[in-house]
């Protein structure tokens, strides 16, 4: 009973008496003691430490019998690299042994084109190989296929296990009731973190990278296969029970098939995670696209970074447009075709691409692997516009940037730190318990108040106001395009067509244009969040307006209502659960960005994760992932439950 | 009816809830609907019992939320009822193994569905031959076998194209080929026109009929159409918060409608193509030409009857066995309240 009249007590309070009142504890706690605002280091549980030791201890001195566990990891990935090696030589090495050189670049190229016009059309085709072309001639192939022979051997990796742990979560509840969450918070953490315990157990270099990629991407799959199959409508699960199958033939013969659309999604996510990974991955010595990326990143090279983030921008689009092609091709009726060439075409087609191509390559050096002095580069170039563009421009953008800085982002900081987390813990309760009854409100104060434990309480401040800073930003950008699109259908095409493709570039990529305009510093920091975590928030309200039923369009029109009245009283209302989510999904990624901007510098959780990679401290890096996962889970917890009561309210639950 | 007994149903229940089989257990497996209700539980299918005869077409009648989809489901074994007991050819259908259960399904069951249960990824040949596959015949023997059933349900040219190209009363010509691949002992039928529009729906019906004068199988059909019941039916279930409220010929249940809600259902039936003359007759014989068969409808001969100005013979076997005048036609065609 006294659970349930705290609860009514909050309901029955107005809000701004219970803001008054957490207000003044909050004073009281500011003036009172100096460890609610930082929590004195001999009360910290020293967790950090502990799993630090640990993976140190796991990583040199663990053994099973006489073998180390360090042995037994090296040659596990001793064993994974034999595939990486041999896409290496495929795609651009060359088997050294037998003195065979690589697959030459022009057959790849058009085995590009062949494989897009098959599974799309001469649209895809073209831009498949004019993107590839563009590797090519910007000398970026050998770095691109470095980059691709990581994606090409994780990819399989994480669908076969993605596609077996979410059969798994959908047969047995047990499993699901321990899978989920995991994923919930694997999902939560950034990439980065998984950098850093990779790094001790399986050490530097391509492998450990493929490996992090692999863990990184796999649940999405993993997710898409529980929601293919249990979006089965149910009348086809019964009439494949009822045509006698046993359990195996039909979820391989009913429910997969069936549900195929959606675990193609997956693979197209487990793609795209991939590739964003493997260039995050360059940070523990993955070579490829990311390193070269990384590289002229830290040098100022600025005109090489822009050549080099928009091939894997390119690539990103690439693999994006193929894996969805593939994912909505659907079965149609075709006249059968007697003629077997024509029938083939594609098979035909390839194989005398590859007898042509293969000749070309035999008989001219270039055809096989494309020299130097072809490929050509506008770095230099670049290099000085942009040295000349911020030179002129940055008289106008810094007076905007210091002032931004110093009058709004500087208070709103130092008020986010003087906040003591006492004052916090309460609020979340409160909302929590409010928002989603008494588990969520436990659930949620006690990450926080393992945030406060572990001693990430100032790191995890900057964040939250870095992330909230941004989300900020974001709704009032993201918000009245998403109106507009939906208002507009022609404006809708173009502005969802650049969200889709936005959403494909690595969050790597966005980095290039704030350090080229705006240099480091908190507001460009919050720009690169805003550029990568915008899209959620203009496709959510988009969404939610056009989800707003028809009948109460027309009726809102019918009573007279302006199209003002009609968007601000009846379409935005409605529309409102949706937007949260969007802003929910904003918050997630600008959490996932805020710790890739540690490397244009930061105080945040995400330098922390950034520091312990050199340092190998796990400890660290695990635990500052996880508090931004926490953070995140805890605004997804909250905003969801919000989101659900209100859609319940509305009548519009699903 | 006194054909041998296909299915026998006794004392089905199916409940929905947290914890059904103790709470019939602590109810004498009898509980009221009051008690069910109050438990938090939702009595799907409450003390069902009914045979189903071999070569009939057994319609089970009821608006939605009746139960009627729960039956045919426990029926099937596509949900476990609660309590009671199956019998299917004289065997427990309830005690029947998973694998059991499967080979039953591959043999001697044939289902079709609402929304028609296709697989999306096979085109037509591949999903009717589908049951056969499961079973493991080989491809060229079931393919044939598909073909037939192609050609039974009119469907031919059809075969390479895939169900998002039909249109509704062609998917479901095709759930009904593949329902009947199997060459089903029982042929189960969950409101499968219902999604169609009313002439499609009209022709399909049609067709059932003439694939049933053909195929003479024992037949479970839902419907929450009265009128389709009736046109389609040997005999009429009628379903209402999930209890078997009457069980009968469409005739009796129009004549003598055992409660008030089926009477209502009764009411606006058809009358002239339900009832037969012996219902309606008197037993007092009368001399004349031309005696009217005691089985013809009385919608077929209600002309003859109306404009004659005495009453016309009712034969039977060759006897006359009673008379029908204006007045009891009237009645008939109308009701006795008309």
């Amino acid at each position: 009973m006294g659970k349930s009249t705290l609860k009514d007590l909050l309901e029955r309070t107005p809000l701004w008496q219970q803001f008054v009142a957490i207000a003044l504890v909050g004073i009281a706690m500011f003036f009172s003691w100096d460890g609610f605002l930082r929590l004195p280091s001999d009360l910290i549980i020293p967790m950090k430490q502990w799993i630090t030791q640990f993976f140190n201890w796991l990583g040199n001195d663990a053994a099973i019998g006489e073998y180390k566990f360090k042995q037994f990891t090296r040659s596990f990935a001793l064993v994974l690299k034999q595939p990486l090696l041999w896409a290496e030589y495929f795609l651009y090495r060359g088997y050294r042994p037998l003195d065979l050189p690589p697959v030459p670049w022009i057959t790849l190229i058009l085995a590009g084109g062949i494989f897009g016009h098959w599974i799309s059309g001469w649209r895809l085709a073209l831009f498949t190989m004019g993107c590839m072309l563009y590797l090519a001639v910007f000398g970026l192939w050998r770095d691109s296929m470095r980059t691709l022979s990581i994606v090409v051997i994780s990819v399989p990796f994480a669908v076969l296990i993605g596609l077996w742990l979410g059969i798994w979560v959908t047969r047995s509840k047990r499993a699901a009731s321990i899978i989920t969450p995991m994923f919930d918070l694997m999902q939560a953490t950034p990439h980065m973190a998984y950098l850093v315990p990779v790094v001790i157990l399986f050490g530097f270099g391509q492998v450990p990278a493929m490996i992090a990629t692999v863990i990184f991407a796999m649940p999405p799959m993993a997710r898409c296969t529980i929601l293919g199959i249990q979006t089965v409508p149910p009348e086809i699960i019964e009439s494949g029970q009822m045509s006698g199958c046993t359990p195996r033939q039909l979820l391989w013969k009913v429910q997969i098939p069936a549900g195929k659309r959606i675990l193609m999604l997956g693979v197209n996510q487990v793609v795209m995670q991939t590739l964003a990974m493997a260039v995050i991955a360059s940070l523990v010595g993955a070579t490829g696209l990311g390193q070269k990326l990384l590289n002229s990143l830290q040098q100022l090279k600025l005109g090489a970074a822009v050549e080099q983030g928009l091939a894997i921008v390119l690539i990103a689009v690439v693999l994006d447009r193929l894996t969805q092609a593939y994912a909505n091709r659907t079965n149609n009726y075709s006249p059968p075709e007697p003629n077997l060439m024509k029938r083939h075409k594609h098979l035909v087609a390839f194989g005398a691409m590859i007898v042509v191509t293969f000749i070309l390559a035999w008989m001219f050096e270039e055809a096989s692997v494309l020299p130097r002095s072809m490929t050509f580069t506008f770095g230099t170039q670049l290099d000085t516009a942009v040295r000349w563009f911020s030179a002129n421009a940055y008289a106008y953008i810094q007076p905007v940037r210091d002032f931004l800085t110093l009058y709004v982002l500087l208070p709103v900081r130092n008020f986010f730190l003087i906040v003591p987390w006492p004052v916090v813990v309460l609020m979340v309760g409160a909302a929590g318990l409010r928002l989603g009854g008494k588990s969520v409100a436990i659930q949620c104060m006690s990450l926080v108040m393992m945030i406060v434990l572990f001693g990430f309480w100032v790191p995890a401040v900057l964040t939250v106001y870095l992330v909230f800073s941004a989300v900020i930003i974001c709704i009032m950008i993201g918000v009245p395009i998403g109106i507009w699109a939906s208002r507009s259908d022609r404006v809708a095409t173009v502005v969802l067509g650049i969200c889709d493709t936005l959403q494909t570039f690595p969050s790597f990529i966005y980095l290039i244009p704030v350090i080229m305009l705006l240099k480091v510093g908190d507001l460009s920091n919050i720009v690169a969040i805003l550029a990568y975590a915008t899209v959620p928030a203009i496709r959510y309200t988009y969404l939610g307006l056009k989800g707003v039923p028809t009948v109460t369009v027309e009726a809102a029109i019918a009573n007279g209502c302006t199209p003002r009245q009609r968007l601000l009283k009846v379409e935005l209302p409605l529309a409102l659960p949706e937007i949260m989510l969007g802003i929910n999904q904003t918050i997630m990624m600008a959490l996932a960005m805020v710790a890739i901007t540690a490397l244009i510098g930061s105080r945040d959780l995400g330098q922390e994760i950034y520091r312990a990679l050199p340092t190998a401290d796990t400890g660290r890096g695990v635990l500052a992932g996880l508090a931004i996962a926490a953070i995140g889970i805890i605004a997804d917890r909250l905003i969801q439950a919000w989101a659900a009561q209100r859609k319940k309210l509305l009548g519009v639950a699903s | 009816m006194t054909s041998e007994v296909k299915i026998k149903c006794r004392n089905l229940w199916k409940l929905f809830g947290s914890a059904p089989e103790s709470f019939m257990r602590e109810h004498d497996n009898n509980p009221s609907p009051e008690t069910i209700e109050k438990a938090g539980y939702i009595g799907a299918v409450q003390d069902v019992s009914f045979d189903v005869h071999a070569g009939e077409i057994l319609m089970i009648m009821g608006l939605s939320g009746s139960g009627k989809s729960t039956l045919i489901r426990c029926i099937t074994r596509l949900n476990d009822p609660t309590f009671g007991s199956m019998e299917y050819d004289g065997d427990d259908l309830l005690k029947a193994t998973p694998e059991e259960l499967i080979e039953i399904r591959r043999h001697k069951m044939g289902m079709v569905f609402q929304n028609f249960g296709l697989l999306p990824n096979r085109d037509v040949l591949s999903n009717i031959a589908f049951p056969l596959e499961v079973r493991g015949m080989p491809k060229a023997e079931r393919e044939a076998k598909a073909r037939e059933m192609i050609e039974l349900v009119s469907l031919t040219g059809r075969e390479a194209y895939f169900p998002r190209e039909l249109s509704g009363g062609q998917q479901q010509r095709v759930g009904i080929a593949r329902s009947l691949a199997v060459e089903p002992d029982v042929w189960f039928l969950d409101e499968p026109f219902s999604a169609l529009d009313p002439l499609i729906r009209a022709e399909m019906q049609d067709e059932f009929l003439r694939l049933q004068k053909k195929l003479k199988k024992t037949i479970v059909f839902i419907t929450h159409d009265f009128e389709e019941a009736v046109k389609l039916g040997d005999r009429i279930g009628i379903m209402k918060d999930g209890r078997m409220v009457q069980m009968d010929t469409p005739e009796q249940i129009v004549l003598h409608p055992a409660t008030d809600y089926v009477a209502e259902f009764a009411r606006n039936a058809p009358h002239e193509r339900i009832v037969t003359v012996r219902a309606i007759m008197s037993d007092t014989t009368v001399t004349g030409d031309n005696p009217i068969d005691a089985h013809a409808l009385i919608g077929a001969v209600a002309k003859r009857v109306l404009t004659a100005e005495a009453p016309i013979p009712v034969e039977h076997d060759g006897q006359i066995i009673g008379s029908i005048d204006r007045t009891a036609m009237l009645n008939g065609l109308f009701g006795d309240d008309a």
